[in-house]
């Protein structure tokens, strides 16, 4: 089994073993609006718990993608840059952006649930 | 206003009713678009006909004895040459050629009827007042309608409710009944589509956009479209393209200066109009396409091939229509030229873009 939690910058990350499969939220999406670009780091890359992962671009706006961990990038997900509407279409599942391993688990323990996020969405309307 | 603290179009309730995602914009509040998507909103605007709500622009009446020769005192363009029935795109400028805002002017026959942008039109009064207030009647008209329908099926659409519109050029405007309702309609837009720009009493506004709304070709369309149709057609977005830091000249607007107004002067700034048209600009407003897929935004520094400094974007992003990202911006006159090699420095990368013609995407206007 794996488990899914949520950041407040609209990520979730899905963690079985030492790897957490990271992307954005449906809500993420709804706001962005229609994707046109994404960015993706590079694989062997280390990113911080809260700091530039990747980059997403609607026809409206840019925004970053932030890591929810602190880890390094072992594979990303070059459907979405191929076909940046993916990240509109199948935001939970299809559309992951970067897989990271894990440098200190411990760090979803602060992080939201379904239920918690949802009642954090519902907060920002 | 409201408790919000913004102001409401005529349109407002009809907004909420579409799902419309409401946004401030020059103190209204106003759609970015709809649940379809600013995407799906300019495809559709492309292939059939949109509906836009730009209640929030300025219509102002001016009227007089010499109403066209007074308000050149203080626009580049011909509007004493302005035939009843044509329109016209010109400028406001101040004494050292800067663009207070861009308008359009039609000669309504016994008047002229202007529309100025939004964000300009208390400031916009205020100059019309001040400079020519006690010499012509002006009369902004804020509160009314306004209603763009672009697209290569706006005519046809129109037509069903005006029948009398049939044949109207472009930049062309007449007074005409709409499904009943005295209008004042214009055969322009912003979008580089053929369409029109309806002027209705406020209480009637909604009514009307209902009536378009329920003909099958049409849909409505947000600010978020408007903003990637006009980019792609190369129209300047006031506050953004052009400014009071800006001339009419290094905008390459130099068509507006009329060309008996080039020999005239008389409107403000025209000596630094002159002096431009004559020696050049140091720098000019030109297209820049990104290589790649990746948006170049307004902000976004441009350097040369060495990574010197040339210039910056002033509007960019995706072209839905052209298919990949459009922008434009200010360079250096020496790196101006269609084709000229740039680097687009986004996130703090250089990106290889260069200098390209605009329109992105072909204007397609009716001129029978």
């Amino acid at each position: 089994m794996s488990a899914i939690k949520f950041t407040e910058e609209h990520e979730w990350i899905r963690v079985e073993g030492d790897v957490g499969t990271v992307g954005i939220t449906d809500f993420a999406q709804s706001q962005l609006g229609d994707v046109v670009f994404v960015e993706l780091p590079a694989v062997g890359r280390q990113v911080t718990k809260g700091g530039d992962a990747a980059v997403v671009e609607s026809v409206k706006a840019a925004s970053e993608v932030y890591s929810p961990v602190t880890g390094e990038i072992v594979a990303v997900n070059e459907a979405i840059v191929d076909e940046p509407a993916k990240v509109n279409s199948e935001p939970m599942d299809g559309a992951w952006f970067f897989k990271v391993k894990l440098a200190n688990p411990a760090e979803l323990d602060a992080m939201m649930d379904e239920a918690g996020y949802a009642a954090f969405v519902d907060g920002q309307h | 206003m409201t408790t919000s603290g913004l102001h409401e179009t005529p349109l407002h309730a009809l907004h909420l009713e579409l799902g419309g995602r409401m946004v401030e914009f020059a103190g209204y509040a106003m759609p970015v678009q709809y649940p379809t998507g600013i995407l799906t909103e300019h495809q559709h605007t492309r292939a059939a006909a949109g509906l836009f709500d730009v209640s929030h622009m300025g219509q102002i009446r001016i009227s007089g004895p010499d109403a066209a020769a007074v308000l050149e005192t203080l626009v580049p363009g011909d509007i004493k040459g302005l035939a009843p029935g044509r329109q016209r795109y010109t400028l406001l400028t101040n004494e050292e050629a800067g663009i207070l805002d861009d308008l359009m002017v039609t000669n309504a026959g016994d008047h002229l009827f202007v529309v100025v942008n939004a964000g300009c039109k208390h400031d916009d009064l205020a100059h019309l007042q001040a400079r020519i207030g006690d010499r012509v009647t002006i009369e902004p008209q804020f509160d009314r309608a306004l209603l763009a329908l672009q697209g290569p099926a706006a005519a046809a659409v129109l037509q069903r409710l005006a029948p009398e519109i049939a044949g109207q050029g472009f930049m062309t405007g007449r007074a005409v009944a709409v499904d009943g309702v005295p209008c004042f309609v214009t055969r322009s837009g912003y979008t580089g589509e053929d369409g029109f720009e309806i002027a209705i009493p406020a209480e009637h506004g909604e009514g009307i956009a209902r009536r378009l709304l329920a003909e099958p070709e049409v849909k409505p369309i947000g600010l978020g479209a408007r903003d990637s149709l006009r980019l792609e057609a190369g129209l300047c977005l006031y506050g953004h393209d052009i400014d009071t830091t800006t001339t009419p000249i290094e905008a390459g607007l130099n068509w507006v200066i009329g060309k008996r107004r080039r020999a005239e002067g008389g409107y403000p700034g025209a000596a630094v109009v002159a002096d431009q048209i004559a020696n050049g600009t140091t720098r000019r407003r030109v297209g820049i396409l990104p290589e790649g897929r990746q948006p170049a935004r307004e902000g976004t520094s441009l350097t040369d091939a060495a990574g010197n400094p040339v210039g910056t974007i002033t509007s960019g992003g995706f072209g839905p229509s052209f298919g990949g990202p459009v922008a434009m911006g200010y360079v250096e006159t020496a790196h101006a030229g269609d084709g000229t090699p740039l680097q687009a420095v986004v996130r703090g990368q250089p990106r290889p873009a260069r200098v390209a013609p605009m329109p992105f995407v072909p204007h397609r206007y009716y001129r029978p």
